[in-house]
């Protein structure tokens, strides 16, 4: 039978988003969580009375309150209602999306609110990721969430000068889309002038990944309205459909020594499935809106050619030629991305609620100024773990 | 579209004290393998499975991600793996959805847990608790399970008799399960003079502490027919989440476990929850917690689980014959045990313990501190 179609199609009607911050010192975590969940159901013009279900996600030893979900009742609205608490790492907000459309679609819920949060404050983010590792073989050679090897990928393959300065020029196009965001973590207001200087002078972390490259440690939440499409028409003349998902794991030891992708990777195996299934021969002009959760700019560089099935060098020449900036030929995180906030039990589903910003218009000042029809968000977590999501304003596959 | 979602296979290791000799990634191995042998599935990408759906804790594994750790032994390698943190009886509940929505034909549930590992478990869910207020108290879910237990058994006139006969009753009945931590059979007297915990629980009254790992493969109802002859039809699952604060809550009422009952019940077309079911399999994580459990799923009128004890009740209605959450299984699991002996039940396979022509079986599953959250599973024949 393969892959069939939806029970029932799922719209998402509302979404909301605290601002990102490396301190949310004023709200504890339900409080947190609260303000995403009030803007949320505002934007949706809803009560938690329409709420059928909640989804619950982020990752327990960052903060290391055990089963959180629990003490957030008190500011997740959850009193009450059905609700599944679904944790997948940094991949979470993508599961919980996934999630969100998977219970609504099934019949067994109208309303889903799916909620992604993280307080890194609280804890040690890289001594969290670090001890993800095998406490046996790979702990002591961890180093978290940093590492240099797409950034010796890259300059192996076009050049020190050509991957350096395709990365910075990423960097900074994700820096002047922070600008464009009030809800950004991290906007410097950097430009062109600077990027010899950041090249040179920016803090290493690692080989070639230095601070400036890398994503920021954020507190902050997302929550997501999904609703099913008789509901969803009832709550909003403007819901955003989700057409299709995909989720993509890798195994941990097996792949260790892939970093230069002898097989695919999950990224291009998860799009390539996706566009199959979905019938998307040229995802690069399908697309409108491309909402990446890049954990730094070299990742980011790296993983177009990836997500776009690109050959040879057209991801750099993308990046090069600024078209993934807000106003270019397919626009990457106008949002500002992961490099600007990465609340990670949140930031994926923030890529979600970006993208469905973007297609029904009401943005802000980071509104790509085009008509936005169909949009993709994707997720990253784990050993190179997948989350695609595809978007679209018109119900009409 | 159809309303209910067929388990296929499932498999087991045996709950022991302490599986020193194998990582949580070995336990779930021999139960993949086994589910693997028993159906033939594939991970082919247009048939077979594309989606794990994993029960496991990142506290009580001790490891970040601690899904990370277990791709590779669920048949996640290239295909999706979403990982429920709340009681297994959720992932039941969450694949359930997945397949009903259409976008997967089957899922592979697999469940670990180890308590064992972590120093001890009073101590992970102490971290259940709020940093400011609660944690500081000590609390944790052993005593304020003690609360509730102390505020039920004054509304229900429960006594140190019943709440021995459920305890013994559970090691009888888990003498029976082969796949049964393997506990010494106590008397009355024992349970009565065991240890106090945490007043009023004693030690005998507690679950001890126990590895296990599980796998259950789910499929769609049109499919089903390819991977077994003897289908059990899920049917129907509801849950529901109570206040945080133990101050906010009426400890000895019902209040979450009513909806997730009432919710799973009108998905089921369950009418009357006192003659519906064969089989009974109640989260006893405590032993005042089965006759609560009890009235709380509609089994018996309110306030009157301690009479139903003592009238036989446990037998006559066929409650946790698989001696339940009391003879030993991981704090997360034990929705998914009780699931999986309402499978065994349904398909005639429970041994000494088989109750006869069963077609009907409520699986209830609990998190949180007292009960906070609560999930009830339909099984059908």
């Amino acid at each position: 039978m393969g892959y069939r179609k939806k029970n029932r199609h799922v719209g998402i009607v509302g979404v909301g988003e605290t601002k990102f911050s490396s301190h949310r010192e004023d709200v504890n975590q339900p409080e947190m969580i609260h303000e995403a969940v009030r803007q949320a159901l505002d934007d949706a013009g809803i009560t938690m009375n329409d709420v059928d279900c909640v989804v619950h996600g982020n990752m327990e030893l960052f903060e290391m309150v055990h089963q959180p979900d629990l003490w957030h009742t008190l500011g997740s609205g959850a009193y009450g209602k059905t609700s599944y608490r679904l944790t997948t790492g940094g991949t979470t907000g993508g599961t919980l999306a996934c999630a969100g459309d998977n219970l609504a679609a099934s019949g067994m819920y109208d309303v889903v609110m799916s909620i992604g949060f993280e307080k890194l404050q609280e804890g040690h983010t890289t001594g969290g990721i670090t001890n993800m590792a095998d406490p046996l073989w790979a702990r002591k050679l961890q180093s978290g969430a940093l590492t240099a090897a797409t950034a010796l990928k890259l300059i192996e393959e076009f050049g020190p000068e050509r991957a350096r300065n395709a990365a910075m020029i990423y960097r900074i196009i994700m820096d002047k889309h922070a600008c464009l965001n009030p809800n950004s973590h991290r906007a410097f207001g950097l430009d062109w002038d600077q990027m010899a200087d950041l090249m040179e002078n920016s803090p290493p972390l690692i080989g070639d990944l230095r601070l400036i490259h890398m994503c920021s440690q954020s507190d902050g939440a997302c929550v997501v309205i999904f609703a099913a499409e008789k509901k969803a028409k009832q709550i909003t003349d403007k819901p955003v459909w989700v057409r299709d998902h995909i989720t993509v794991h890798r195994e941990e030891t097996l792949n260790l020594c892939n970093n230069y992708y002898p097989t695919d990777t999950t990224h291009k195996f998860a799009a390539e499935k996706l566009y199959e299934r979905n019938g998307i021969t040229n995802p690069l002009d399908y697309f409108d809106v491309f909402e990446m959760y890049d954990p730094s700019a070299w990742w980011g560089t790296d993983w177009l050619r990836e997500f776009f099935l690109l050959d040879g060098d057209e991801h750099l020449k993308l990046v090069e030629n600024k078209e993934i900036m807000i106003d270019g030929k397919m626009p990457i995180n106008p949002s500002g991305g992961v490099i600007a906030a990465n609340p990670i039990g949140a930031t994926a589903l923030v890529r979600v609620a970006e993208a469905a910003k973007q297609i029904r218009g009401d943005a802000g000042p980071h509104q790509i100024q085009k008509p936005v029809n169909h949009a993709l968000a994707s997720a990253f977590g784990g050993t190179m773990w997948t989350i695609l999501m595809m978007l679209e304003k018109e119900l009409n596959w | 579209m159809s309303r209910r979602v067929a388990v296929c296979a499932t498999a087991q290791i045996k709950n022991e004290p302490d599986i020193w000799y194998q990582r949580f990634q070995g336990m779930l191995l021999d139960c993949f393998e086994s589910i693997l042998s028993q159906t033939g599935v594939t991970f082919d990408m247009e048939k077979g499975i594309r989606n794990v759906v994993t029960c496991s804790d990142d506290v009580f594994d001790a490891r970040t991600i601690s899904d990370n750790g277990m791709t590779d032994v669920v048949g996640a390698h290239f295909r999706g793996e979403e990982k429920t943190a709340q009681n297994g009886i959720n992932a039941l509940g969450y694949a359930m959805a997945a397949i009903l929505s259409g976008h997967d034909d089957l899922v592979l549930v697999m469940g670990h847990g180890k308590e064992s590992q972590p120093e001890s478990r009073q101590m992970c869910t102490n971290l259940a608790f709020d940093p400011f207020y609660c944690r500081p108290l000590g609390l944790d879910y052993l005593n304020a399970s003690a609360f509730q237990a102390r505020a039920y058994m004054e509304k229900a006139g429960i006594t140190e008799e019943q709440l021995a006969k459920v305890v013994v009753r559970s090691r009888r009945m888990g003498a029976k399960n082969p796949y049964a931590r393997e506990n010494d059979l106590v008397s009355e007297e024992a349970v009565m003079q065991s240890p106090l915990m945490s007043d009023p629980i004693r030690e005998l009254h507690t679950y001890p502490l126990t590895d296990w790992a599980v796998g259950m493969l789910l499929c769609c109802e049109e499919r089903a027919h390819e991977f077994t002859d003897n289908p059990v039809w899920i049917s129907g699952f509801g849950s529901c989440m109570d206040s945080y604060f133990l101050g906010d809550r009426d400890l000895s009422d019902n209040f979450a476990l009513k909806q997730a009952a009432a919710r799973a019940y009108q998905m089921a077309g369950i009418k009357d929850p006192k003659t519906a079911f064969d089989v009974v399999e109640l989260n006893d994580a405590y032993a005042y917690q089965l006759p609560m459990w009890a009235e709380g799923i509609g089994l018996v009128d309110a306030g009157s689980g301690g009479r139903w004890i003592d009238d036989g009740g446990l037998e006559a209605d066929h409650v946790n014959t698989s001696g339940g959450m009391l003879n030993g299984n991981p704090i997360m699991l034990g929705g998914l045990a009780r699931a999986l002996e309402g499978v065994h039940q349904l398909q005639g396979s429970a041994g000494d313990r088989q109750v006869e022509g069963a077609k009907k079986a409520l699986a209830h599953g609990t998190t949180g501190a007292a009960g906070q959250h609560h999930g009830v599973l339909i099984l059908e024949k």
